[in-house]
C-alpha cells in the first residue's frame, strides 16, 4: 500500500510504487500520484507555509490553480522554487522540500508575523517603511523579503536544454475535457490538422475527476478511448503536458510543453521543456472552469480545500482526505462530493448555506447553515457551525470540501481585449468582449457546465470553426451524459469574517478588503494593487471573484457595477528557460567571425565584441605586459614601414543600375553624379532631419556600379534606409542594392610600403604606382595570379594606405599571404584599437563624433552639403538651430602639461569662468595616447572651435577629479597637408 | 503577428522591422516655396491614430521589400497589405 488514506480505485497505477522524500522523511506513491496526492496518502496535509504571516497551509486545489502548496523541487542544479505540488508528477527519487519556513514547516519561527497580523495589514509596507527614506534599500526591504517570500534558488546553471518550436494548425483545442475532446473528434473526423493541447498529464478533464458524468459508461474510460482514437488520426496531434500561456495576435498562441519534468532528468537528447508558437487558423478554448471557495473565519487550514478538489482526489488518486469531512457549499456541485466520498465509506455532513437545500438519506445536510469558524493549529480538527437556528454546533472533522459555485476559466479570452461579463444564472464571470480574433469558447469555460453541455458545445464549435475555414464537418456519435441544472445561490462569506482568506497565496483577507476601501482604493484595480489581491503567482485563479464580492458588499454594490481585472499572459508561471530556449552562454547570439580570426587567433589576438564581430583589438607579442606596448608598435611600425588590418566587418553595400550615381546623390549630402569611374568619393550620408547619420566611401567602378561602405555598426541601418529611400521615395530609379558585408574580405595595407608590398602580390599587368593607380583611385584587378580582387586607394590612417578585397573565403589566404611577403618590410597586423589612435591623430571622424546629435556643421563639413542638388537631409539641415554661430566645431586638443591626459566625455570649459552647465564650451568625444606626438590627443566639440585654433580651454570631468588645460589645436594631428595620403 | 506579404505571402512579424507613419512616403518637393515648412511638417508631425493607421514595414529577413501595412492600432487586426513602392508611385512619386 502507498499511504494510509489510499482509497480504492483511482488512475494511478499500483503495481509501480516510487519512493520519494518531502523535507528529508521518506514516502512512496504510485505511478499517476502528484506529489499533493502522494503526500496526502500518506497523510501529510501540512505543505508549506504561507507568504505574509507564515500561517500553516496545505493543498486548497488538485491543480494548476493551487495558491498553498507551493514546493521546492530537486536539488542542486536542478533545484526548482516555488513549484505546485498538485501538478508536480511524481517520479522515483523525487525530492521536494517545503519553502519558506525556518527552522521547519511545523515550527517556524516567522509564524510570530501571524500574531503581529493586526499591524501587517493592506498597505503596511506602504505607511510603515516610508521613513527614513535611505532605510528602504538597505534596512526595510532586504528583511522583508527574507521574512515574506517564495523559494530559494539554485545557484548553479541549469543543466537542462530548453527550446523553441512551431507549429501549424487549422484548429487548435485547448483543454482535453469533454468539451475538448467532442471538439477534437469532430474536428479529427473532418481531415482537418488538429492540436488538442492540456496541461495535465492524464487527458480528460473533469470526465478523470469525477464519477457519473456519461451514463453509460465510465468517463474516464471513454475519454481514454477517445483520445487513443485521436492518436490514430495521423492529421491530430494531442499533446498532454502542454499547457497554452498566452493568446496572442493573429491566432498565433504560446505554450509550454513539459517533455521532461516528470522523470528525473531529460532523456538524452531530450530538452526539459519546450515553448511552442502555434500558429492556428481557428481555435477553441475549453479550458473548463475553477471551483471557488467562500471566505470565512480561519479558512485556510490544512485539511481545507475546494470540494471538486477532494472529489478529485478521492476519484482519480483514490486519496482520503478525511476521515470524517463536512462539505459547505452554496450549490447542488457541492453534493455530488458528499456522495462520491460517501460512496468510498468516508463519513460526511454538508452543511448548505441555502434553506432549500437539497435533501438526501445519504448523508445529514444542514441547510441555511454555515461554517463561522474552525480549529486546529497544524490541520483542521473541528469547525463550528452556525445553524439556520442561529445556535452553533461544532463538528470534529479533518477534512472540509469548500464549493462557491464555479468560475469560467475565461484567461485568455481576455488576452486581447476581451472583458468578462456577468451571467445572473451561474453567478459567475463567462467570455465577453471582444474574443481573440478566431478564438471560440466551449464547455464550462464558456458557462456550459454539465457534461451534455460540454460535449455538445464542444462538438458544435467544431463544426463552426471548421465551417469557417470551408470544411464540411460530420458528427460523430457523443455519449449520453448528466445535464443537471446549475443551481446556485451566491454565498461569498460568511459575515462579520475577519481572519478570513481571500487570495490565500498573497495572504489578503477579507479585512484587508474593507480597509481598501475604507481608504478610498475604490476601484477594482486599485483595489487590486493596494491589497495585492489577486497579484501572486496564480494571478488569483480562486480569490479574484471572492475579493470582487467583498468589495461590492462593502461598497453596497452588484458585482458586475463593481467590473473586474482581466488576466493577462502567461496563464500559469513559465520557467525564465524556456523562454530563453537555446539562447543562453555561448549560444546568447550569433558571432560574426571576421575572415582572418582563425589567423588572428593563432598569433594570440585579444578580441573584443564590436556589435556581433569578434574583432582583433591588438596583437600581443612577447615582453609585451600592457595593453599599451602592442598598440604603440603597431600605431608606430605601421606609420613607419607598413601594417595590415582586417576591415571586413564595415558594411558594403553595391549599388547598380542606371540611375546609381543619381540615387547616391539623394542618399549623400555631396555630389556623386560626377565621380569618374575609377575614382572613390568621401560620402557623408544624412537622416532627413540634418544630423549626419553615417559616412564612408563610395567607389564607382563602372558607369552604373558603385561600392559603398558604411560604418561598421551601421552597416544594418544604412542599408534599410537605402532600401527605403530608393522603394518609397524614388520608386521609378533604375537602381538595386545588395548587402555584400560578408562576400568581400577587405583588408586596409596602410604605411609608407604598403605600395611595396601589395605590389608583390598585385598581378604585375596592374600598374598601382601613384601615377597608375592615384589617391582615391579604385579598380578591379586579380592578385595571386589571377584572383579577382578589389582595390582601392583609401586612408583612414592618414598614411599612404590601399584597401584591398577578395571574395570571402580567400580572406584567410590573403591575409597569410601579406604577412609573408611582408616579412622583408617588418609588416605588423594592427587591431582596433591602433586603427582607432591613427584615426584620432588623422582627425578622422568614427561613430564617436557621428553620434546621433552632430551634424554636417559640426564636424566642420557644412560646405559639403550640397546647394546644387536636393539630398536626404539637405533641407532640414539648413535650419538656423543648427546653424548658430557658435555652433559646435570639431576640434583637436592637446594638453599643455604633455603628462596630463585626456579624458573621452569630459567637458571643456573657458578659462576663468564657472564650471556648470551654462558655461560649457563642449566636450571630448574620442581620446587616446599618440605614441606620434608622445602625449594624449583628443577630438571634440568646442562651440566655435573652429575661431579658436590655439587657445587654452579647461578640461573638467567633476565625476572622475579631471580638471586641467588643454591646447585648441587643428583634429589633424599627423600629416596635416595630406602628403603621405598622396605619396 | 502575421503580415500577408503581397509577393510572399503571410509571415510572422518577427521577420519585418517597423519605420513609422506611411506618410513618410510624401516627401515634400525640395524646391517648393514653403519647403522649409513642409520638411518639418513631414519630418516631425504625426497623426497617431486610434484605429485604422497606414505604416511602414520592412521585410529585413526576408526580400528586403518595403511594405505599406493598413492596421488597426486597437485591435492590431491588418486590413491591407502593399508593395511600399507601388504606393509610392499610385501618390505620385514616379518620374
Amino acid at each position: 500500500m502507498t499511504g494510509k488514506n489510499r482509497l480504492n480505485g483511482g488512475l494511478i497505477d499500483r503495481s509501480t510504487s516510487f519512493g520519494f522524500t518531502f523535507d528529508g522523511v521518506r514516502y512512496s506513491g504510485c505511478a499517476g500520484d502528484t506529489l499533493a496526492s502522494a503526500l496526502l496518502a500518506n497523510g501529510v496535509r501540512l505543505m508549506g507555509r504561507s507568504f505574509k504571516y507564515h500561517r500553516p497551509r496545505g493543498p486548497m486545489t488538485s491543480g494548476s490553480e493551487e495558491p498553498n502548496a507551493i514546493v521546492e523541487l530537486r536539488s542542486g542544479a536542478r533545484k526548482e522554487p516555488n513549484t505546485r505540488a498538485t501538478t508536480a508528477e511524481l517520479f522515483d527519487g523525487l525530492v521536494a522540500n517545503s519553502q519558506n519556513r525556518w527552522p521547519s514547516l511545523k515550527w517556524d519561527a516567522m509564524a510570530i508575523n501571524d500574531l503581529f497580523s493586526p499591524f501587517l495589514t493592506a498597505g503596511f509596507y506602504y505607511k510603515t517603511f516610508m521613513w527614513p527614506k535611505a532605510f528602504w534599500e538597505k534596512l526595510y526591504e532586504p528583511i522583508i523579503r527574507r521574512a515574506a517570500g517564495l523559494g530559494s534558488l539554485g545557484h548553479d546553471p541549469d543543466p537542462d536544454s530548453y527550446d523553441k518550436g512551431f507549429l501549424h494548425c487549422d484548429l487548435l483545442i485547448i483543454g482535453a475535457g469533454p468539451a475538448g475532446l467532442a471538439a477534437a473528434l469532430t474536428a479529427g473526423e473532418s481531415g482537418a490538422r488538429v492540436i488538442l493541447a492540456d496541461e495535465d498529464f492524464v487527458l480528460g478533464g473533469r470526465l478523470i475527476a469525477d464519477t457519473g458524468m456519461l451514463a453509460d459508461e465510465d468517463g474516464a474510460a471513454w475519454a481514454a478511448e477517445t483520445v487513443a482514437r485521436l492518436n490514430s488520426m495521423p492529421n491530430v496531434r494531442v499533446m498532454s503536458r502542454s499547457t497554452v500561456i498566452g493568446a496572442f495576435d493573429h491566432g498565433i498562441y504560446g505554450m509550454v510543453e513539459r517533455v521532461s519534468d516528470h522523470l528525473p532528468e531529460p532523456a538524452p537528447g531530450k530538452p526539459r521543456q519546450i515553448l511552442w508558437r502555434v500558429y492556428s487558423k481557428r481555435a477553441i478554448l475549453a479550458g473548463g472552469a475553477t471551483e471557488r471557495p467562500i471566505v470565512f473565519e480561519n479558512n485556510d487550514r490544512p485539511g481545507i480545500m475546494l470540494a471538486s478538489a477532494m472529489r478529485a482526489y478521492a476519484n482519480r488518486w483514490a486519496v482520503s482526505t478525511g476521515s470524517a469531512v463536512a462539505v459547505f457549499t452554496n450549490n447542488d456541485d457541492g453534493h455530488r462530493t458528499a456522495a462520491d466520498l460517501v460512496s468510498k465509506g468516508v463519513k460526511t455532513t454538508v452543511i448548505d448555506t441555502r434553506p432549500d437545500a437539497p435533501d438526501t438519506a445519504d448523508y445529514e445536510t444542514l441547510a441555511g447553515a454555515s461554517v463561522t469558524n474552525t480549529q486546529g493549529r497544524l490541520g483542521l480538527t473541528a469547525i463550528e457551525v452556525t445553524l439556520s437556528s442561529g445556535t452553533t454546533r461544532s463538528l470534529t472533522i479533518d477534512g472540509l470540501g469548500v464549493s462557491g459555485g464555479w468560475n469560467p476559466n475565461v484567461h485568455l479570452t481576455c488576452h486581447q481585449r476581451g472583458r468578462p461579463q456577468w451571467d445572473e444564472k451561474l453567478a459567475a464571470f463567462i467570455p465577453g468582449g471582444t474574443l481573440p480574433s478566431g478564438l471560440s469558447v466551449a464547455g464550462a469555460a464558456s458557462g456550459a457546465f454539465s457534461t451534455h453541455a460540454a460535449l455538445q458545445t464542444g462538438q458544435a464549435a467544431a463544426v463552426q470553426a471548421l465551417g469557417d475555414l470551408g470544411v464540411k464537418s460530420s458528427t460523430p456519435d457523443l455519449p449520453t451524459a448528466e445535464d443537471a441544472p446549475i443551481r446556485v445561490t451566491p454565498f461569498w462569506h460568511v459575515a462579520g469574517a475577519k481572519r478570513a482568506w481571500v487570495d490565500q497565496q498573497n495572504d489578503v483577507t477579507a479585512k484587508d478588503i474593507k480597509l481598501a476601501h475604507q481608504e478610498n482604493f475604490r476601484s477594482v484595480e486599485h483595489l487590486k494593487r493596494y491589497t495585492t489581491l489577486g497579484m501572486a503567482t496564480d494571478q488569483g485563479k480562486t480569490s479574484n471573484i471572492a475579493g470582487l464580492a467583498i468589495m461590492a458588499d462593502v461598497a453596497g454594490k452588484q458585482i458586475p457595477e463593481v467590473g473586474t481585472t482581466i488576466f493577462r499572459p502567461p496563464y500559469t508561471p513559465v520557467a525564465m528557460g524556456v523562454l530563453a530556449g537555446r539562447s543562453r552562454d555561448k549560444t546568447f547570439r550569433p558571432v560574426r567571425k571576421t575572415p582572418s580570426h582563425y589567423w588572428a587567433e593563432e598569433q594570440g589576438a585579444v578580441f573584443v565584441e564590436v556589435g556581433m564581430w569578434m574583432r582583433a583589438q591588438w596583437f600581443p607579442q612577447p615582453g609585451e605586459t600592457h595593453w599599451r606596448q602592442s598598440v604603440d608598435r603597431e600605431v608606430l611600425q605601421t606609420r613607419k614601414s607598413v601594417g595590415v588590418c582586417d576591415c571586413t566587418t564595415l558594411g558594403k553595400i553595391d549599388v547598380q543600375g542606371t540611375d546609381a550615381a543619381e540615387f547616391l546623390n539623394k542618399v549623400y549630402a555631396n555630389g556623386f553624379a560626377k565621380l569618374p569611374v575609377g575614382k572613390t568619393r568621401y560620402g557623408l550620408m544624412l537622416r532627413e532631419d540634418g544630423i549626419a547619420m553615417d559616412d564612408g566611401t563610395a567607389a564607382r567602378l563602372a558607369d552604373d556600379h558603385f561600392v559603398v561602405t558604411t560604418t561598421t555598426a551601421n552597416a544594418v541601418p544604412v542599408y534599410r534606409h537605402m532600401e527605403f529611400v530608393r522603394q518609397c521615395l524614388f520608386p521609378d530609379m533604375d537602381v538595386q542594392l545588395i548587402s555584400t558585408t560578408e562576400a568581400w574580405a577587405q583588408y586596409a595595407v596602410a604605411g609608407p610600403n604598403s605600395r611595396k608590398l601589395l605590389q608583390k602580390i598585385v598581378d604585375p599587368e596592374f600598374d598601382i604606382s601613384n601615377d597608375g593607380f592615384p589617391f582615391m583611385a579604385c579598380g578591379e584587378i586579380t592578385v595571386c595570379g589571377g584572383l579577382r580582387a578589389r582595390l582601392f586607394r583609401i586612408s583612414f590612417s592618414g598614411e599612404l594606405a590601399f584597401e584591398i578585397a577578395v571574395p570571402t573565403r580567400y580572406g584567410d589566404a590573403l591575409m597569410r599571404r601579406l604577412m609573408e611577403e611582408g616579412k622583408e618590410f617588418d609588416v605588423v597586423p594592427y587591431g582596433l584599437e591602433a586603427l582607432g589612435v591613427m584615426r584620432i591623430e588623422k582627425g578622422h571622424a568614427a561613430g564617436n563624433e557621428l553620434n546621433g546629435t552632430t551634424t554636417a556643421n559640426n564636424l566642420g563639413m557644412g560646405r559639403m552639403v550640397s546647394k546644387a542638388k536636393d539630398s536626404i537631409g539637405s533641407k532640414l539641415s539648413e535650419r538656423p538651430g543648427l546653424n548658430e554661430a557658435d555652433a559646435l566645431k570639431l576640434v583637436g586638443l592637446k594638453p599643455v602639461n604633455s603628462d596630463d591626459k585626456v579624458v573621452a566625455g569630459a567637458h571643456l570649459m573657458t578659462k576663468g569662468t564657472p564650471v556648470d552647465a551654462a558655461h560649457d564650451q563642449g566636450y571630448i568625444t574620442s581620446a587616446c595616447f599618440s605614441p606620434n606626438l608622445g602625449c594624449h590627443i583628443g577630438l571634440g566639440y568646442l562651440k566655435s572651435g573652429d575661431t579658436r585654433i590655439g587657445e587654452i580651454v579647461r578640461l573638467v570631468s567633476p565625476l572622475t577629479g579631471v580638471d586641467h588645460e588643454v591646447e585648441v589645436v587643428s583634429a589633424h594631428f599627423v600629416d596635416p597637408e595630406g602628403e603621405r595620403l598622396r605619396a | 503577428m502575421i503580415i500577408n506579404h503581397p509577393i510572399l505571402g503571410p509571415r510572422d512579424a518577427a521577420e519585418f522591422v517597423y519605420k513609422g507613419d506611411a506618410s513618410l512616403i510624401n516627401r515634400p518637393d525640395p524646391q517648393s516655396d514653403n519647403a522649409a515648412e513642409r520638411f518639418y511638417e513631414y519630418g516631425y508631425l504625426r497623426d497617431n491614430p486610434a484605429g485604422l493607421h497606414r505604416e511602414l514595414w520592412f521585410h529585413e529577413q526576408g526580400d528586403r521589400s518595403w511594405l505599406v501595412v493598413t492596421r488597426d492600432t486597437t485591435t492590431h487586426e491588418i486590413t491591407k497589405v502593399e508593395l511600399a513602392r507601388d504606393v509610392a508611385r499610385a501618390e505620385g512619386r514616379s518620374r
